[in-house]
């Protein structure tokens, strides 16, 4: 099989154009040299199905940095039969030094310039022509967002992979690769003669918008406003998708499935509905919500707002061992850890990646909210109900601060903060949708199976054994609630909120209808009796304790996915449960001491 | 110092004045990174502005606009032409 490596500096539009070469058809594969995970899809061209492989964007292949490393490694390790140059027309002037780095391999390439019409704008004329006799490697104008232009550099690829030449040598790859000398030359002689740049820029759309979005004091309150009404946005729009969802999902079960059920033993009902329809039920009930930000962040994102938010934020994130780019994510978290988790691959330093991945599950989520909302109605007066959520996402803000500055020592980041400001470009919706489907299928294999077994092993554990009542203290779960006793009854958790909190390391969703199995009752009547079996600072304990502990075992999937490290997943469960119980301990004990 | 134009750093320079690269002075990972993002000798740029609360700073290199702090602005060194 032919294979074919799309490359290109960051921001130049490579995912985009990879998407759509290969539709939705990509899937992430591991690489001989490199232990990272590369996009690559199947498609068919010339009458050879070639393999295509997205790499990271990069500005120099003889650069240090991980992902220019990564780049260097899978053409060592790698035969390849075509590289695809992505460039952005309207920086050529600089970005020219990738292509000759590839020339002097002498890898075959073509090159695509990408964004021709911005180019056009500013001003910029490059006779592609000229270019592509003097590089002596097809060079063709195409827009990896509209498409245009992309079945000329398609045929032009055709017709390299038809030369049946051999495929390059990975080795002398790695030769070449150690010398570099000499292009900077080449590279200005070849800008002045076939490129001509304008002095100015004609184009000042983005900086009219900066003045206003950069602003040096209404630039944070505005970045804050809009952060707001996105999410709003995301939760007006998802929450009833995601209650039709679970409604619709309960009627396949009530309608369909208890029904095929009836005549099976009580066990097996009990294991596939209350266990693994139930699992798969929570992740599908997940979806709308994810689906939404993904669709929004990606807006965000790929519009050059987020560059634009690193900027204003960076001086107070770097105080922390942070960045600027941290700070979206830990807002991202405040809807959904597992995305914001995600987003963390805009990073490209490790330690800072991690850092930020340490932070990013202590943020009070969407499905945390709702168990505060229902402890705080059934144990707080209406007028204190406000101050106490409200100090709660102090409490998160607080616990992610601590976190950071304990930690930024042990993930100290070498890589220095420069980022490239792009100007404000305006996605297209299918390249929005498309990877918002990507990003969500990902989501789906992994979350899945994860879910259906963990729920599966807490259904276990307050079902078995199987002679005394579910859920009751006899049961594996209540054994565990009092094995935990001596260290729970210390924050005032008792047996009851210790099996809920069990159920809570799945996903926060199960804590309050956990507590409606573990009391037997639900809605007021379950308020009411959690009223008189717990005061308020019992409460407020157990929701310090819920705020900070592992939020749900898709976050730890999504944690051990993306840091590729057990240890480090372990790291985070401990500290936050560690952190959890202290908090918790000082408050409870606090409390006690001062108003009991 | 020189009559026609002053040598300074490229953190000490102030928002919209123009300047040219004299000098990077930088290990070399910091080195490819600035040069792979526009930053050689010769080169003329400005600042556009500066983030508050010694935020980083927005400077502009032809058509690229980068954001750095001032910790990677400091190995920069710049000729200003002095009015």
């Amino acid at each position: 099989m032919k294979r074919i490596a799309l490359l290109g500096m960051p921001n130049t539009g490579k995912s985009t154009l990879f998407n759509r070469i290969s539709g939705a058809s990509a899937r992430v594969g591991n690489w001989p040299g490199i232990t990272v995970d590369l996009m690559s899809a199947k498609i068919l061209i010339g009458g050879h199905i070639a393999e295509l492989i997205d790499l990271p964007g990069i500005y120099d292949l003889h650069g240090f940095s991980e992902d220019e490393q990564v780049v260097r490694h899978f053409l060592s390790n790698n035969a390849v039969d075509l590289v695809i140059i992505l460039l952005n027309s309207s920086q050529i002037d600089r970005q020219l030094s990738l292509v000759l780095q590839i020339k002097k391999l002498k890898i075959p390439a073509v090159l695509a310039l990408n964004m021709a019409d911005e180019a056009r704008q500013t001003g910029i004329t490059i006779d592609s022509e000229s270019l592509t006799a003097a590089l002596q490697m097809p060079v063709l104008q195409i827009s990896a967002k509209y498409g245009d232009g992309l079945p000329k550099a398609l045929q032009a690829a055709t017709q390299i992979i038809n030369l049946n030449q051999a495929a390059t040598d990975p080795k002398v790859i790695a030769q070449f690769l150690q010398e570099d000398n000499q292009i900077e030359h080449e590279m200005e002689n070849l800008i002045q003669r076939h490129v001509q740049i304008p002095t100015t820029f004609t184009d000042n759309t983005t900086d009219k918008i900066d003045r206003v979005l950069l602003h040096k004091w209404f630039g944070l309150p505005i970045f804050f406003a809009a952060m707001y009404v996105l999410f709003q946005f995301i939760f007006t729009v998802g929450k009833p998708l995601q209650d039709g969802l679970a409604w619709a999902l309960d009627l396949f079960r009530t309608g369909a499935l208890e029904p095929i059920f009836s005549h099976s033993p009580t066990w097996l009902s009990g294991l596939m509905l209350d266990g693994v329809y139930n699992g798969v039920a929570t992740v599908a009930a997940f979806l709308p919500i994810i689906v939404l930000f993904f669709l929004v962040m990606s807006m965000v994102e790929d519009s050059g707002y987020l560059s634009r938010a690193a900027f204003l934020m960076d001086a107070l994130m770097a105080k922390m061992g942070l960045d600027g780019r941290g700070f979206v994510m830990m807002l991202m978290g405040f809807g959904c850890n597992v995305p914001a988790l995600m987003g963390t691959r805009i990073m490209r330093s490790r330690p800072m990646r991690l850092l930020t991945m340490l932070v990013i599950p202590l943020s009070l989520c969407s499905a945390r909210l709702q168990v505060f909302i229902f402890i705080i109605t059934a144990l707080f007066a209406a007028k204190h109900a406000p101050i106490v959520l409200f100090s709660l996402y102090v409490m998160s803000f607080l616990t992610m601060f601590l976190t950071a500055v304990l930690f930024q020592g042990q993930y100290k980041n070498a890589e220095p903060f420069i980022l490239e400001l792009p100007p404000y470009r305006f996605p297209t919706f299918r390249q929005i949708v498309l990877r918002g489907w990507h990003e969500v299928k990902h989501f789906l294999v992994r979350a899945s199976k994860f879910i259906i077994i963990g729920v599966v092993l807490v259904w276990a554990l307050t079902n078995f054994p199987s002679n005394v009542p579910p859920a009751s203290a006899g049961t594996y779960a209540g054994q565990i609630g009092a094995f935990f006793a001596p260290i729970l009854d210390p924050i005032g958790i008792n047996s009851q909120l210790a099996i809920a909190l069990v159920f809570g390391f799945v996903a926060k969703e199960i804590v309050v209808g956990a507590l409606a199995v573990i009391y037997g009752l639900q809605g007021d009547l379950l308020m009411a009796q959690m009223a008189t079996q717990i005061d308020w600072v019992q409460a407020m304990s157990f929701m310090l304790f819920t705020l900070i502990y592992t939020p749900c075992l898709s976050t730890i999937a999504t944690i051990k996915s993306e840091s590729k490290s057990n240890a480090f997943m372990w790291l985070s469960i401990v500290w936050s449960l560690g952190l959890a119980w202290a908090i918790s301990f000082v408050f409870y004990q606090g409390a006690r001491l001062l108003v009991y | 110092m020189n009559c026609k134009q002053s040598m300074q750093l490229l953190s000490q320079l102030k928002i919209g004045q123009l300047a040219t690269i004299s000098a990077i002075e930088a290990e070399e990972f910091l080195f490819h990174r600035l040069s792979a993002l526009g930053f050689r000798v010769g080169k003329p740029l400005s600042i556009i502005r500066r983030a508050n609360f010694n935020g980083p700073l927005q400077v502009r290199l032809g058509t690229t606009d980068v954001i750095l702090r001032d910790a990677e602005a400091s190995h920069i060194r710049i000729n200003v032409p002095s009015n």
